[in-house]
């Protein structure tokens, strides 16, 4: 396997106050690969999202991204640039669409920057230029593309806070993509999901890291799934990283298994 | 619902009622003796008033309530009929001079309510698409009516040379407040921008060397028609309007010039807001109302949108002011204050958020309601004020809630 490196984390902390949520944690995640961070709650996996996705400004360390022969430092970046420019897109534990605009004006909100550099920052659109009529049409293809993927297609033109919780997970994954990223980072995307649906989700993630060939980073409490897609775990626990490898290995874990089960400390 | 609950009921609304009734109709004050006379027979009256309507209210069956027919039966068009209407709406704006309507009372009301619609729908842009409350609207109204003012009195530019700069000093202003609120929302966003509408009209007011102070700026130049003014007479080498087509003067031609000016303006105002909608930027206003958060997380920039959006709705308000300018020939900071700030907003709120022709008609409805109640004369607020819970209880979302997506998938 040809192994290239899309993130490197390096001695990331976290601090509030007197609180460290993360510290001293470091991993690599790679393209075409599902990474997922897991552990037991509060272990501070989604604040390393959000310092991933400039939602928090890390007190230390350092994230780079590197893809296309270009490196981003995501701690220096602001949040908008982060998505924008580096190519990092998110999901949030609790879905976060625009719930009083249509699924497909979701996707098409999306894919903002394109059309704004197509209609020369509004003015063209303004005047009816063609180039933003096309990309426009362009927008709407793509946005229907992956509508058909996740079979809401004869859905579009409906209000996406009246879709059912799980469509709306599926949504906020796809609409992600629509920003056209190179690290896609999903928050407990199976949370309030049953079997059947999160068995659909994990095959979707699957789907996405094939045909795109990006990179999944991947906060999950359901073990079927991550044990199920990803290619490399990461387990936190109180902040700190206790493992690191293959999910085979994560599972037979003697640390890993102590932090979730809460055993007594081995003597 | 059973007895004790109706009398519990009445009860409850009566004590509202003597609540209210106690200081309002149980004291009235007087020329003589010590100032004031008691009335507290009234307070009663009103008291058991509200006691026997409410219960009788409460023995209507639920099937004979109005309020259930009222949405029913008073239903307001959706879909193509809006367009219908809409258009009929603009034909009947059209034709208002020469209908029979057409006083000059009616075209001078008609004038003000279509400033009004242009405010409502330049507010639109930041408290309906963009979701960012501002209650200091007025200032950029101002900003816009003494830029044209002054630089009609110090430089001799005409209305239609100062009407697009007018509109850019006051986007330029927008950008001013925008820069210190990016980080503000809800009702920290909503204070800061009142105070700002104050100071804008406190500055007026004390800046006499500029502006004139409370005193204001007279002999505002009226908009010509294509360069020719509408006066009886005019200086050597300018021909009036009334020369060129060789007809007799009538302070009426000024009035319906200028309803058509301002019509005009409403209809490109419209246009533009239709327009701007279904571009990108419009699309991020909707979406930043939506969620600030996810915007971020998909790229966007939440400063720029907001500067955007205050930008455009502070030169709508910009346009509207010079109109308000050309209109009046005198502008002084009186006209500027907070109430004018909530005049606008209760249209945008009355009309239904982000709905131009609900907009349009509130802000016709706000503006000539006070007209035409002033036959109630001192009832005439409270007339105002049972027409705005009406509508409200009627429809507390406002007028028109229907949203039109800015994109379709079977038709792009």
């Amino acid at each position: 396997m040809n192994q290239t490196a899309l993130l490197t984390v390096e001695n990331l902390s976290m601090r509030f106050g007197g609180v460290v949520a993360v510290n001293d944690v470091s991993f690599t995640a790679y393209e075409r690969e599902i990474t997922a961070i897991i552990g037991p709650n509060g272990a501070g996996k989604t604040t390393v999202f959000n310092c991933l996705t400039g939602f928090y400004r890390p007190s230390a360390g350092s994230l780079v991204l590197t893809h296309d022969g270009q490196s981003f430092r995501l701690e220096r970046l602001q949040g908008h640039r982060i998505a924008r420019d580096a190519g990092v897109a998110r999901t949030f534990q609790n879905v976060r669409l625009f719930a009083g605009m249509t699924v497909l004006e979701n996707l098409v909100v999306a894919q903002h920057a394109v059309l704004t550099r197509a209609s020369y920052y509004n003015f063209g659109g303004l005047l009816g230029l063609k180039s933003h009529r096309a990309a426009e049409r362009a927008a709407i293809a793509r946005a229907r593309e992956w509508l058909d993927l996740i079979g809401l297609t004869a859905r579009a033109d409906e209000v996406a806070g009246n879709l059912p919780y799980g469509a709306q997970r599926r949504l906020e994954i796809v609409r992600a993509m629509c920003t056209g990223p190179r690290l896609l980072c999903v928050d407990e995307p199976a949370a309030g999901l049953n079997p059947h649906e999160s068995a659909d989700l994990a095959r979707f993630l699957v789907l996405i890291r094939d045909r795109f060939g990006i990179g999944v980073l991947l906060i999950e409490h359901d073990m079927s799934v991550v044990m199920g897609i990803s290619d490399h775990v990461i387990v936190l626990n109180y902040g700190e990283k206790i493992a690191d490898g293959a999910p085979g290995d994560i599972r037979h874990d003697p640390t890993v298994i102590a932090a979730y089960l809460g055993e007594e400390e081995e003597a | 619902m059973g007895w004790a609950q109706r009398f519990k009921d009445a009860a409850l609304t009566a004590l509202v009622a003597l609540a209210l009734a106690f200081p309002l109709l149980g004291f009235r004050t007087t020329d003589i003796g010590d100032g004031f006379t008691t009335r507290f027979n009234w307070v009663a009256i009103a008291t058991a008033a509200t006691f026997g309507g409410r219960l009788l209210l409460g023995l209507v069956p639920q099937r004979f309530r109005l309020q259930q027919y009222a949405a029913r039966y008073t239903a307001l068009p959706q879909g193509k009929a809006v367009t219908l209407a809409a258009a009929a709406l603009i034909l009947f704006a059209i034709l208002l001079p020469i209908s029979p309507f057409g006083s000059r009372r009616t075209i001078d009301l008609a004038t003000l309510a279509l400033i009004y619609v242009i405010l409502g729908w330049g507010l639109n842009v930041v408290v309906g698409l963009a979701g960012l409350l501002d209650l200091g609207y007025v200032a950029f109204y101002a900003v816009g009516a003494y830029s044209f003012a002054l630089a009609a009195e110090w430089y001799g530019l005409s209305f239609w040379e100062m009407l697009p700069i007018a509109g850019m000093i006051s986007a330029v202003a927008g950008i001013l407040l925008g820069l210190p609120v990016l980080r503000l929302r809800g009702d920290y966003l909503a204070i800061v921008t009142l105070g700002f509408g104050e100071i804008v009209r406190i500055v007026l007011n004390n800046w006499s060397a500029m502006t004139n102070g409370p005193n204001g700026i007279g002999d505002i130049p009226r908009p010509t028609v294509f360069g020719m003014p509408i006066a009886p007479g005019a200086p050597e080498g300018v021909t009036t309007f009334n020369h060129f087509f060789d007809v007799a003067y009538d302070p009426l031609q000024r009035l319906i010039w200028l309803y058509y000016v301002c019509l005009a303006a409403a209809l490109v105002i419209n246009w533009f807001s239709l327009r701007i909608r279904r571009l990108p930027v419009g699309r991020a206003w909707e979406a930043l109302r939506e969620d600030e958060i996810a915007c971020r997380a998909l790229g966007l920039n939440p400063h720029t949108i907001k500067l955007t959006a205050f930008a455009t709705g502070a030169m709508i308000g910009g346009f509207a002011g010079a109109i308000f300018a050309a209109k009046q020939g005198f502008i002084s900071p009186e006209s500027f204050n907070f109430q004018e700030s909530a005049t606008v907003v209760s249209i945008v709120v009355l009309g239904g958020m982000g709905s131009q022709l609900g907009i349009a008609l509130a802000a016709v409805i706000l503006a000539t309601l006070p007209e035409f109640g002033r036959e109630l004369a001192q009832y005439r607020m409270l007339f105002f004020g049972a027409a705005m819970v009406a509508i409200m209880i009627w429809r507390p979302r406002g007028l028109f809630t229907v949203r039109a997506p800015s994109v379709r998938l079977d038709q792009p």
